[in-house]
């Protein structure tokens, strides 16, 4: 079943995750080639199974492992806390993740804190491993702000609507890191639709030029809205790095620990000033695109049904109950967890206060402008109308 | 006399079908638009009807759309593509601006670029950032563009037949919010030109002027004013470039006030040069400076504060307070 091959070029292998030299336990197989399913590089098999790579291998405590299920677990469970919340009408939107933990918890976990992360709108499980709080993540979706959070505080930016534009700003930034010797890199993560922007591609053409320490981390998760990826391109996704000259590589999305080895070797590569690297993390978008996505208008039920077979969460935990590397009151304790974690969520949201009217006014530049503060004396006497005339 | 009531986003697709069916140079293009039929579904059908041929799902690139589309133009057809939302159009201002704007006059004439772009715009459907937007002023400015906004289904469905039929470049503002306002299509009428203001309602005391959404919040001013014994006259522009200022000289040389309505920004927005030339034709006409009424120089703020922030009815009726306090 499972599938193993090196993509595209072959990183170099010097440090860290790469390597065959990493031990195998005995539960470790190598695995088969099967030529007819995508190439991509995998650890962990749907079925549970642990299986070998040539060049991506990680060794993974128990306690590791049980922190990446836990990641992908409470994930799972703030995302349709934000969902459900949404339906009741207390969110104006939400940009699911269901199907997507493995790539955003193993990329995520494969940072270090100086890294810094450039999100689309849907890295809600990557923000969850740069630790921002994730109610600070449903502001913009309950339209009270742009953002919410402090970008430099977790050095995790802001969510980009338009698509592919934080592509650009990851490589700008990264080229920042270069000029500054530091050895930090910078993970810019978007989706199959958007690497039809030019943004994309002038992204990848300026981070080969000037050789930026960015891991370029494209979660295709197979559709951009109604649109499935042979509407944006017609080789692998991960193939497009090389025509820039920079390496790509595929791996399975819904494999935490490909993903967690996969990215790690980028980032290293990155540091090492080797450049650009992408990542395609081959996974699959469970749900609507939004809540005001309606799938089935162009998508099939039995392709979701088949991705189901290949959910994230489970394998880890098949593999961890069949090698015993958790036991039923792990599992309770994280169910519990969960428990708490949506009730936070809820009371969170339902708490959170609408912005101040003047807010309009704040925070539009930030030395100040005459013409701002002009309108907002006016809206302010305005406002004072309305007071005035309601006593 | 088939006339049917319909909302906005269908007469909009009822034009599209009628242009696909009469002309088969016309092509539907941009994100979404076939199987799903749109994130609004105003290309509803159409696929199914007309096939991948016509009715084309293209990449996730605006600049990609709208450059292709002058391309397919220069070969003879006649591209109608929708730009999904309006924060999402700027990838492709470029392609609008340097190129699809100017080749007409760069080809002395010889070169002819009937794309229509449609942009659903403006706000108060409680979205996420960049999907409120009101940029036109961004494309009137621009010569070599034509830049129009219907508030109703029947222009909204006869605007469509204009754009398309035309040769000029035009952007089709689309009032997203109204998109579900229903009014009556003559589908046997002879619309009024494409560029032509409209008297919404008649009055003798001061005129309203907007386009798109906020002719409807004109029309509710109106009929408020009316009950405190103030007779407002509404013009609805339709068209952002050209002007139709000949309507509105002759509406406020009746009324000898004006107020300018629009969701954007007032600063430098369409008010501004409405005001310009109306105070120029009509200065001793005038009993007040024309006012203006809109956005703020801000972002558009997040969607719990955009009630504050878009022009409603006690906005409005408080700057015809104003003019009429001269
Ligand atoms: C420039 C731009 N055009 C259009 C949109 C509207 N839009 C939002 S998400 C989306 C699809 C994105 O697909 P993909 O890049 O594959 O990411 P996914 O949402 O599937 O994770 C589109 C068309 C946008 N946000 N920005």
């Amino acid at each position: 079943m499972t599938v193993d091959s090196t993509a595209a070029r072959k990183p170099r292998r010097s440090s860290g995750a790469s390597g065959a030299a990493a031990k195998r336990a005995g539960t470790k197989k190598a695995a088969t080639k099967a030529p007819d399913e995508p190439q991509l590089v995998q650890l962990l098999t749907p079925e549970g199974e642990r299986v070998t790579h040539p060049d991506y291998e990680i060794d993974l405590s128990a306690d590791e492992l049980r922190g990446l299920y836990r990641d992908m677990v409470l994930t799972r469970r703030f995302d349709a806390e934000a969902t459900s919340l949404q339906r009741q009408g207390e969110l104006g939107l939400w940009a699911s993740l269901l199907g997507q933990e493995a790539a955003q918890i193993g990329s995520g976990r494969a940072l270090r804190d100086d890294d810094y992360v450039f999100p689309t709108y849907r890295e809600h499980g990557v923000a969850w491993c740069r630790g921002v709080d994730p109610t600070n993540l449903l502001g913009m979706f309950r339209g009270v702000n742009h953002g919410g959070w402090d970008p430099n505080s977790n050095n995790f930016h802001l969510y980009t609507i338009v698509i592919g534009s934080q592509t650009l700003h990851a490589t700008g930034y990264a080229m920042g890191v270069a000029k500054d010797g530091a050895d930090s890199a910078v993970i810019a993560y978007f989706g199959d639709g958007a690497s039809s922007q030019g943004d994309v591609a002038e992204s990848f053409t300026f981070s080969a030029v000037y050789n930026a320490p960015v891991v370029f981390f494209c979660q295709n998760n197979q559709w951009a809205i109604s649109e499935p990826t042979e509407k944006q391109m017609r080789v692998p996704l991960y193939q497009r790095a090389q025509g820039f000259g920079f390496p790509g590589v595929r791996v399975d999305g819904n494999d935490v620990l490909a993903c967690l080895a996969v990215t790690k070797a980028a980032l290293e590569r990155a540091r090492r000033g080797e450049g650009p690297t992408l990542v395609e993390a081959f996974t699959y978008r469970m749900g609507a695109h939004t809540t005001t996505d309606d799938p089935t208008r162009y998508r099939a039920d039995e392709e979701r049904e088949a991705w189901e077979a290949k959910d994230p969460i489970l394998r880890v935990r098949t593999y961890m109950e069949k090698e015993g590397l958790a036991d039923a009151a792990f599992f309770e304790e994280i169910e519990a967890e969960s428990e708490a974690l949506g009730k936070r969520v809820r009371e969170a949201v339902r708490s959170m206060p609408d912005p101040d009217t003047m807010a309009i006014f704040e925070n539009v530049y930030a030395d100040g402008h005459a013409l701002v503060d002009e309108e907002r004396a006016q809206f302010a006497a305005y406002q004072a109308s309305f007071a005035e005339e309601g006593k | 006399m088939a006339v049917k009531k319909l909302p906005i986003a269908k007469a909009i697709n009822e034009s599209l079908r009628t242009a696909l069916e009469n002309d088969p140079k016309v092509l539907i293009m941009g994100e979404d638009v076939g199987q799903l039929g749109g994130v609004f579904r105003v290309t509803d059908g159409l696929f199914k009807d007309f096939g991948e041929g016509r009715v084309i799902d293209t990449p996730l690139a605006e600049s990609g759309i709208v450059g292709t589309a002058i391309g397919l133009a220069l070969r003879g057809y006649r591209p109608v593509v929708e730009i999904q939302f309006d924060g999402f159009v700027f990838p492709a201002y470029d392609q609008i601006v340097t190129q699809l704007a100017k080749m007409h006059a760069r080809s002395l004439g010889k070169i002819k670029l009937p794309v229509v772009i449609r942009i659903p715009y403006g706000g108060g459907i409680g979205a996420v950032e960049h999907h409120s937007e009101s940029p036109e002023a961004l494309f009137a400015h621009v010569a070599g563009l034509k830049v129009v906004s219907p508030s109703n289904a029947s222009d909204a469905y006869w605007m469509m037949q204009q754009a398309i039929q035309g040769d000029d470049p035009v952007i089709y503002f689309e009032p997203k919010r109204r998109y579900w306002d229903k009014s009556d299509v003559d589908f046997d009428a002879i619309p009024a030109p494409l560029h032509k203001a409209r008297v919404a309602r008649e009055g003798t005391d001061l005129t309203l002027a907007a386009y798109g959404p906020m002719v409807k919040v004109c029309l509710e001013a109106a009929a408020a004013a009316a009950e405190e014994g103030r007779s407002v006259e509404v013009v609805d522009l339709r068209s952002m470039s050209p002007i139709d200022f000949d309507a509105l000289q002759t509406s406020v040389e009746k009324t000898r006030r004006l107020v300018v309505v629009h969701e954007a920004p007032v600063f430098y927005g369409a008010g501004a040069e409405i005001a310009a030339r109306i105070t120029e034709r009509c200065f001793y006409h005038l009993e007040a400076p024309v006012l203006r009424v809109g956005g703020y120089h801000a972002p558009y703020p997040p969607a719990r504060l955009e009630e504050e922030y878009l022009p409603g009815l006690d906005r409005v009726l408080d700057a015809v307070d104003r003019s009429l306090a001269y």
